[in-house]
């Protein structure tokens, strides 16, 4: 993937790579905290995909590959700016302080949402593609309004690229100036279609059109995913308007546990891209220049397993809900259907009361 | 009591003007409706007076105008979206649907969708294709939606208020072809709440329920079957969805006879939901099947000849004719 245009500040062996616009002032201990924050989720990820095998969960969407890009991502967000998902986004959840057993309601089916959005200040998962970018865009139109000092983060694929709402917001965000940034994983593949397919060109020259900024960087480079969206975000809240980034990646595992991608890629591929994995380089790099013991690791994989045994119980603690949750929230007002299939289910006994 | 005359149009005007004085959080977003005021000069003066950050002149595209007031609505705002035409919610459906009504669910309630989709429908205008249909069972039929119609000024003036505080989405249907036609507006107090139907005329044969544009025409059609010696009980539903059934029911107990008079087309329509709704509350109270008067299963017909696909006042005296013809 050699790319001239590539912001990359870490080669895949662990090298630095300096670059005319950016430059990672992280310490030692800032970068190992990104390190244990990509540990964590892949640890996270890999439990998650064993429950669903176990039958525990209905669905599971994985992030290998793709932790350098949210956790970069993620970890450049100030606590007051606001950000809204997709669905694979299990990364920028952790960083926005999203306790893992929330993060997996949706795919035990126990919810359709999974946590308070406003307590984070991440909003909910959104399945249909692209939708959360005209929201992500709307949202920023109150912060400029508000004259606040925030910025939002959205987050789609190289899928979600071709859907209109996302064209849409580009044209809205760049129309009102909004303080928003959009963060584009390419992860190449739509399920099982390629992101050639997807646009003629690379995706984040798309943004020049629009008439604001677009930047590629390396997606599996954390370090430079971190700068590159911190600046972006800095330049939103300060009215500088929108950014497109492209965190240029790789999906390793399935789409979803329901995928099969032997059916429409190649192993070769894959093999490639895991010689690029995004933990490696920044393991490399912290031996190397900030001298960072065996001990250490082995403390990250520890803590990361024990965060996965806890979420593994959490999850199994997870129950049916009470059919008659089915009618909290669909209103914020009372409503007569809302009553009436209450007052039914009630009669049926199949609740277990009012609730 | 301040009572004063003017059209729907301007009553609308007046009911926007004074939520968004109400409500420093209320912003207005649609296509042409700043300086141009909108196609049907419902937002008329309000960017002069309340600027540009308050009514938007959105960028022509209809998904963006109610998904990006979802974002509003997120950060607090109450925006009043206006869909052009009935004909051009569809590009918007996606978000309706699956965000806008969804999103207080999705949140475990954190989110409120306090926003109004504001649509222009029906027909009667003469206007070219995709300019008078009537979209409002899509929505009445999603959860989390809530649908309303007005038929009279002083209807539009305060329930377009109401709306706008309400905190859960409501979709507000405008029949355009009344927009021009005047009537009283109380300048001091809502006639009712939101979602309650109205006996607009009181009758004792027949209950004639309808929304929007067919209310003036069913109040015709009882005046030409009073003549006849038919009494028709005229109900105004104001609120699609929900219905309220109680003042249906109250009605056709008294009556017990029912036509649900509609411009869109029967099936799976607003009256067959009525049609059943009623048949299962007061069966036996129904002298008669409820009837349908709608418009044909056929797309919108070219304006020319609009007049044979509305229902007016001959094929509402027909139904009428019809349910009467049960009792010897």
């Amino acid at each position: 993937m050699i790319d001239e245009e590539l912001v990359q500040l870490l080669s895949p062996e662990g090298e630095r790579v300096s670059h005319p616009d950016y430059e990672s002032t992280l310490s030692g201990d800032e970068v190992f905290g990104l390190y244990r924050d990509m540990a964590i989720i892949r640890r996270i990820c890999n439990e998650s995909t064993s429950l669903q095998r176990q039958g525990q969960l209905a669905l599971w969407a994985p992030v290998q590959g793709q932790e350098a890009a949210q956790i970069g991502a993620g970890r450049a967000l100030e606590p007051m700016d606001f950000a809204f998902p997709s669905y694979r986004e299990h990364g920028v959840a952790w960083c926005r302080g999203v306790p893992p057993e929330d993060m997996l309601r949706l795919f035990r089916a126990v919810t359709t949402g999974g946590w308070d959005p406003q307590k984070y200040r991440y909003s909910v998962p959104t399945v249909v593609l692209g939708n959360q970018t005209l929201h992500a865009v709307g949202y920023a139109m109150g912060v400029q309004r508000d004259g606040a000092e925030e910025a939002v983060l959205t987050f789609f694929g190289d899928g979600a690229s071709s859907q209109g709402d996302v064209l849409e917001s580009f044209v809205w965000a760049a129309s009102f100036n909004a303080p928003v940034v959009f963060f584009l994983q390419n992860n190449q593949w739509g399920i099982s279609t390629p992101s050639s397919v997807q646009s003629k060109i690379p995706l984040y020259h798309r943004a020049h059109g629009f008439g604001f900024p677009g930047i590629r960087v390396d997606g599996n480079d954390v370090l430079a995913v971190y700068e590159v969206t911190k600046r972006s975000l800095e330049s939103a809240r300060v009215g500088g308007g929108p950014t497109l980034i492209e965190a240029y990646t790789y999906r390793i595992g399935a789409h979803t546990t329901s995928d099969d991608p032997t059916r429409y890629r190649i192993d070769a591929e894959v093999e490639v891209w895991k010689h690029r994995d995004p933990l490696e380089r920044v393991k490399a790099l912290l031996v190397r220049e900030f001298k960072v013991k065996a001990a250490a690791f082995t403390d990250v994989a520890a803590e990361a397993d024990a965060i996965a045994l806890q979420l593994r119980d959490d999850v199994l603690a997870m129950g049916r809900p009470d059919p008659i949750t089915m009618f909290d929230h669909v209103y914020a007002d009372q409503h007569p259907l809302i009553d009436e299939g209450r007052r039914e289910m009630i009669e049926l006994g199949v609740s277990g009361g009012e609730h | 009591m301040a009572t004063t005359t003017m059209t729907m149009a301007k009553a609308l005007n007046e009911g926007l003007r004074r939520a968004m004085e109400k409500d420093a959080k209320v912003v207005l977003m649609g296509e042409d409706i700043g300086r141009l005021g909108g196609v049907f000069r419902i937002t008329d003066g309000l960017q002069k007076d309340f600027g540009e950050d308050r009514v938007i002149d959105a960028p022509l595209a209809e998904s963006a105008i109610v998904g990006t007031a979802v974002g509003l609505a997120i950060r607090g705002y109450r925006t009043v979206c206006e869909i052009q035409f009935d004909g051009f919610v569809y590009p918007a459906f996606d978000q309706i649907v699956s965000q806008v009504a969804k999103m207080h669910k999705r949140s475990d309630g954190v989110y409120t969708m306090g926003l109004v989709i504001r649509l222009p429908f029906q027909g009667g205008i003469g206007a070219i294709e995709h300019h008078s249909e009537s979209p409002e069972v899509y929505f009445a039929q999603t959860a989390g939606l809530r649908v309303v119609s007005c038929a009279t000024p002083n209807d539009a003036y305060w329930m377009i208020q109401q709306a706008v505080e309400h905190d859960d989405p409501i979709v507000f249907c405008e029949p355009k072809s009344r927009y021009w036609e005047k009537g009283e507006v109380d300048l001091d107090s809502p006639p009712r709440g939101l979602f309650d139907a109205v006996v607009r005329r009181e009758g004792s044969d027949v209950t004639v329920v309808g929304y929007g544009s067919t209310v003036k025409t069913l109040l015709r059609a009882a005046d030409t079957a009073a003549g006849e010696g038919t009494s028709l009980e005229v109900i105004d539903l104001r609120s699609v969805a929900p219905l309220d059934v109680d003042t249906l029911v109250r009605s056709v107990e008294k009556t017990g006879r029912l036509v649900i008079v509609q411009e869109s087309p029967k099936t799976a329509s607003i009256g067959s939901e009525i049609a059943a709704e009623l048949t299962e509350r007061c069966f036996y109270s129904m002298r008669a099947p409820a009837l349908r008067v709608s418009g044909y299963h056929v797309p919108y017909p070219p304006s020319r000849i609009e007049d044979a696909y509305r229902p007016n006042v001959e094929r509402i005296l027909d139904a009428v004719d019809r349910v009467m013809g049960y009792e010897s």
